[in-house]
């Protein structure tokens, strides 16, 4: 590979890594009070409130139904109303943020719902508030399965940007499909595919350890 | 104050079913918790203990009736007030609901966190806690490095957090063995003691209404079938369930042997009669069956009995056979001296 490459590689991973960050920040600030609500709106629930329950469900499994691809084109007009334009970088991290974020508030809601009841019910009975209850046992309980949550969305985020060229967004995927296949460059394909393997080995490695740091339901295996 | 710390008026609770009738958990239950005690709620699993205890914190919340807890309305209390009710009323249970990602001081600060109380006063009244429950050198454990035993100590700490008057037990020693169930019965007690707390628990065993409570209730079907003042209800257990609860701990069941030929009337003049007799107080220490026979020349034999500890009270129970002709005078003599008789059946 010559060596005026690796420049142009370091770029497009800036760009993978800048679109993956702010999307995925995005749509944890979407998708973390939307789970929370789904996991605890239930008919009896803590912040009962089944129609809207059943409907914000609807609107989700409707986003997820979604390929990401026709995502991108069909929220266009939604997109240039949001940042001036339908194309570039921050477009793609606006299609992106709404794809993570229904899937976002679904791990959320399975990490949530996996909090015992019992753990509810004590708090009640120590007079918190639904508030309280969130913040102080569902969120800090379930924060294992939160972090394992995010750690996926981040992996299908990685994905999910290389098709982000497809309205300019730049970064690796593009890269891959500009140099690597348009002008016959297998190398850059292959700088492109490693780059990418070693992206998301980071990021799982990453969110597992984070995982483990918070899930105090084991015994540590001290002094082995 | 004099009143009952708990006193559940009328408290019906049902459960509306879809396209059918109601489910009746409690029926009509009328019920006076004295200040500074410990009753026990003993019943099986589904008799509705469960829902009565969660009555008064106000979880559950009654169909018809009023739970009044140091003299407030629970049932009627708004979310508001009920959350300040609730930081009046401890409660432990049987699985601990101890936060997995808290540390035991953590876990203890958790109710002064939510009661709003400042950072810099948290500190000082968790160690205090931590200490009350023997738990010092595992402040900074987590629940899953602790046994049940200990767990259940978190428990009572932090139910014991905000201060309250009364303390509320959901089976909190079902799931534990008998030594750390004797070891939190203790503590309990010692509470109890020291601190002049309330205590209602719900339990299925009758060895924890023995081991530690005054008072006692026996709930059945949705109802209260037997209440009192657990001597008084262990020596002269008026209802079927109460008694059956009883064989467990006391011991005493008429034989096998026994009980197969026993009648309601004596059948011939030889016949004997089977009496239960129940020794209270000092009077269980004392050989009133060898007086009968010396004084009286009336032969006893003895067919089954167990004599235990209820409170620091001596509790015992024996069943006898005696000669039925001479069973009036046997039993005036026994009653003259204190103790309880009941005719049981007769053989012969």
């Amino acid at each position: 590979m010559s060596a005026n490459l690796i420049p142009i590689l370091w770029q497009a991973t800036l760009l993978t890594l800048y679109m993956v960050f702010m999307s995925a920040v995005l749509a944890t600030l979407i998708g973390l009070p939307l789970g929370v609500f789904l996991a605890t709106s239930r008919r009896g629930e803590l912040f009962s409130a089944p129609a809207l329950n059943t409907a914000l469900g609807l609107i989700v499994n409707a986003t997820r139904s979604l390929p990401y691809i026709i995502l991108i084109i069909a929220i266009m007009p939604f997109t240039r109303k949001l940042v001036g334009t339908s194309i570039g970088t921050n477009a793609a991290i606006v299609s992106l943020t709404l794809a993570a974020a229904p899937f976002i508030a679904r791990l959320i809601e399975t990490a949530i719902r996996e909090v015992d009841s019992g753990l509810i019910e004590a708090a009640r009975a120590m007079g918190a508030t639904p508030m309280q209850i969130v913040r102080k046992v569902l969120i800090p309980e379930a924060m294992p399965g939160i972090i394992l949550g995010l750690t996926l969305a981040v992996v299908s985020l990685i994905g999910y940007s290389a098709m982000a060229g497809t309205v300019g967004g730049g970064g690796l995927g593009d890269l891959g499909i500009r140099y690597g296949y348009q002008r016959f460059m297998p190398e850059v394909m292959l700088a492109v595919v490693v780059i990418l393997i070693v992206l998301v080995q980071l990021v799982q490695s990453a969110g597992e350890w984070i995982a483990a740091r918070f899930d105090k339901r084991a015994p540590r295996n001290r002094g082995r | 104050m004099t009143g009952p710390a708990i006193s559940f008026q009328g408290v019906t609770r049902r459960y509306p079913q879809k396209g059918g009738s109601d489910v009746v958990a409690l029926h009509d239950i009328w019920l006076d918790v004295p200040q500074g005690a410990i009753t026990g709620i003993i019943g099986r699993s589904g008799a509705g203990k469960s829902t009565l205890l969660r009555m008064v914190n106000g979880l559950e919340r009654p169909s018809a009736g009023k739970v009044i807890v140091n003299e407030r309305d629970v049932g009627a209390a708004s979310d508001a007030s009920l959350r300040r009710i609730r930081r009046e009323v401890g409660m432990i249970f049987q699985h601990f609901n101890l936060l997995a990602s808290r540390t035991v001081a953590e876990n203890i600060a958790l109710p002064l966190e939510i009661a709003g109380e400042e950072r810099a006063r948290i500190a000082p009244r968790v160690t205090e806690l931590i200490e009350r429950v023997g738990l010092t050198a595992q402040a900074g454990r987590y629940p899953a490095e602790l046994s049940g035993g200990q767990k259940q100590r978190v428990g009572i700490a932090r139910a014991l957090a905000t201060g309250p008057r009364v303390l509320l037990s959901d089976e909190a020693t079902s799931a534990l063995d008998p030594d750390t169930t004797r070891q939190v019965l203790d503590l309990l007690q010692a509470i109890n003691r020291d601190l002049g707390l309330t205590i209602l628990l719900i339990t299925h065993e009758m060895a924890v209404v023995r081991d530690i409570c005054s008072h006692v209730a026996v709930i059945e079907g949705g109802r209260i079938v037997e209440a009192g003042e657990t001597y008084a209800v262990f020596s002269k257990p008026a209802h079927p369930t109460t008694r059956s609860f009883l064989t467990g701990v006391t011991g005493v069941a008429v034989p096998q042997f026994v009980a197969g030929q026993m009648r309601d009337a004596p059948q011939a003049p030889e016949a004997e009669a089977v009496v239960q007799i129940t020794f209270i107080g000092s009077h269980a220490t004392d050989p009133m069956l060898a007086r009968l026979t010396s004084e009286r020349g009336i032969s006893v034999n003895i067919l089954a009995g167990a004599i235990e500890e209820i409170g620091t009270r001596p509790f015992g129970s024996l069943i006898v056979a005696l000669p039925a002709p001479r069973l009036e005078e046997s039993r005036r003599f026994l009653e003259e001296h204190g103790l309880l008789t009941e005719v049981l059946g007769y053989v012969g």
